[in-house]
């Protein structure tokens, strides 16, 4: 007699609910301290809720049929040189700042999960942990799988997992996630799932995609397309997350806000990356990076925040002056990169005329007052083949570890500085919610790996410019120069047949990496 | 809370002076010259003279910037870790009370960077 097969309902909790034991050699709280050390009062573990009720039978299924489709366009994609389809060898920048800089932090998302998915008491968050562990590693994996076509063709995309663990840029979205896995589990999901997923995750993910579709980079978009299913799920834990501690004891509604202080501001300081990729390198741009944050934070994260109200919640604290600041992040972030050109894994560049009259009238307060007179200055200079580098190492911020180039909220010129004194010595924050979080946990920042700090203590292959460039692996001269300079753009206008002087090639020819 | 923890966690200061072969760490910010993105960070000996600091640093590090040549010396107004400060310009970085971390400002009146308007 064959055996009855389960209904939907018993099936799942048969492979979720069931999977658990009550544990008879130890008690709960040494199996699981780190719930503990958080200072969160859980009263019913039951009373989690699984927004997907999905088996781990049924995630294999899915998962596999959304993998044929995207290797199946992507081998499409390389047979058909579709690298040639972008719209200027200039896009290819974002995606070298997307897999040195997001890819990595997928695959510590996949680490972080797995961690998380131990730490949590709870069978259903387990579950749920331990489903989005594997969506991560899966992502990683297809980003680099994607992206590994255009390494044949560009520069600056053959040693991400290296660069990311050194390269002083680097270091800032390195640090974000190994702040995030350093802390307790539900600190984690609420950093990761809720603040970096639900809050942010239109103004880090979708950039990159709507940018790569403007840009006519299928691969990218395919990828993307693959991730947004998962990325759903991973939002609704995040939202599901924050409404199970809120409702387990109202002791924890304090706690869990200061989390997502924490989290939103270290969020934001991440996405000056991407508010420069969206306004300066993108040649065909989707929408400015002020109009992006108006619309999917002051918009869309204001009305979540009236919906968390009722649990005691507000807005994150500081959220003002991220919309003071609207008007001056991309420019300042570009600013930083183009001056530190020599010391960057991809191009920059000044923008065109016409993409200049974008700017201003995107930036009608502040481009042209403040910016365009920068930009002009650097395009003198480089008429003059004098391109400006700033010789000096900048001063970096102790908790996000980004230069302290952040002017203040209520004047764009003059660098915001905070300091805070601990065990005799000084630490430096670019901001008063970097000096919150540094305030509130010393004792873990203080430990920081400031790149500019470990270079001057003689830990990054030498004191030379050059040494510390060779212990990056950066390949001088040809990954870290301006963009009209480099072997990208040559190529670019041999393949294009953009450049009268130089014949142009029928195929194009792969560029020797690494 | 220092630092939420499973124990009683002490983390070790990674930046501690004795970390930089006898210097210390000294930041310099110019306002309002913010075609220099940030303050910029150097380490020098707690002995050093000011002087140093003008002689040698600043015109390494801002010598690019056409203001910086019309730069009256005796004018420039200086600020260490956020108290204003007349440098002895022969005495050294500690008797001028620049400790490990400080932040020194200057201030140049009259020059407020590329078109005024602190680039």
């Amino acid at each position: 007699m064959s055996a009855k097969k389960l209904g939907l309902r018993e099936k799942y909790s048969k492979m979720t609910r069931d999977l658990s034991w009550e544990p008879s050699y130890q008690p709960m709280e040494k199996i699981y301290p780190q719930t503990e050390m958080e200072g969160l009062k859980i009263e019913d573990w039951d009373k989690w809720e699984d927004p997907f009720r999905l088996t781990m039978d049924a995630y294999w299924k899915y998962q596999a049929e959304k993998e044929r489709k995207l290797y199946a366009i992507i081998e499409a994609f390389a047979q058909n040189n579709g690298q040639l389809n972008v719209t200027d060898a200039r896009y290819i920048n974002a995606l070298k700042l997307f897999l040195n800089g997001v890819s990595p932090l997928e695959y510590a998302a996949h680490r972080g999960f797995a961690m998380a998915g131990r730490q949590l008491p709870g069978v259903g968050a387990q579950v749920a942990c331990q489903m989005q562990s594997v969506d991560e590693l899966r992502h990683v994996q297809t980003q680099v799988h994607t992206i590994s076509h255009y390494n044949k063709y560009f520069n600056g995309l053959d040693d991400f997992r290296h660069k990311h663990d050194n390269v002083w840029y680097l270091s800032v979205p390195k640090s974000f996630f190994d702040d995030a896995m350093t802390a307790g589990p539900f600190e984690f999901i609420t950093a990761i799932s809720f603040s970096f997923e639900y809050v942010l995750t239109n103004l880090l993910f979708m950039p990159f995609m709507s940018g790569a579709a403007y840009n006519g980079d299928m691969a990218t978009v395919t990828f993307g397309f693959s991730a947004q299913s998962d990325e759903a799920r991973h939002m609704t834990l995040g939202l599901e997350v924050i409404k199970f501690m809120l409702e387990q004891h109202p002791d924890n509604v304090p706690i869990v806000q200061r989390w997502i202080d924490k989290w939103f501001w270290r969020g934001y300081r991440l996405l000056s990356l991407v508010s420069m990729m969206m306004d300066y390198m993108l040649p065909k741009k989707v929408m400015s990076w002020k109009e992006a944050w108006e619309m999917y934070f002051v918009q869309n994260g204001g009305a979540l925040f009236e919906d968390l109200a009722r649990y005691g919640i507000r807005m994150p604290k500081y959220w003002e002056q991220t919309v003071a600041g609207m008007d001056h992040l991309s420019h300042q972030t570009w600013n930083t990169f183009y001056t530190h050109n020599h010391a960057a894994a991809f191009h920059t560049w000044m923008p065109e005329e016409d993409e200049m009259q974008w700017l201003a009238s995107k930036y009608p307060e502040s481009f042209d007052k403040y910016y365009r007179p920068r930009w002009e200055h650097y395009k003198k200079l480089e008429e003059e083949g004098k391109d400006f580098s700033n010789p000096s190492l900048p001063m970096l911020c102790q908790t996000c570890q980004i230069p302290m180039f952040y002017t203040e909220a209520d004047d764009p010129t003059t660098i915001s500085y905070r300091v805070s004194e601990y065990k005799g010595d000084k630490y430096h924050t670019c901001s008063d919610g970097c000096k919150d979080i540094f305030d509130h946990e010393p004792e873990k920042y203080i430990q920081a790996w400031l790149p500019v700090h470990q270079i001057f203590q003689g830990n990054c292959g030498g004191g030379s410019l050059e040494e510390v460039l060779d212990w990056y692996r950066l390949n001088q001269g040809v990954e870290n120069v301006k963009y009209h300079l480099s072997e990208d753009f040559s190529n670019w206008k041999k393949w294009k047949g953009l450049d009268p002087e130089t014949e142009s090639d029928d195929e194009p020819r792969q560029v020797s990496n690494g | 809370m220092r630092q939420a923890s499973i124990n009683d966690y002490q983390g070790v200061a990674k930046d501690a002076q004795e970390n930089f072969h006898g210097n210390q760490l000294v930041y310099i910010g110019w306002d309002k010259h913010l075609i220099f993105c940030a303050p910029i960070c150097v380490p020098l000996p707690p002995d050093a003279p000011f002087e140093v600091i003008v002689k040698e640093i600043l015109p390494a590090a801002y010598g690019l910037h056409p203001d910086f040549e019309h730069i009256d010396w005796s004018h420039v107004e200086w600020t260490v870790d956020q108290i204003s400060h007349i440098p002895d310009m022969h005495k050294s970085l500690s008797q001028n009370g620049v400790g490990h971390k400080s932040v020194i400002r200057f201030v140049t009146p009259g020059l407020n960077g590329i078109g005024g308007v602190a680039a």
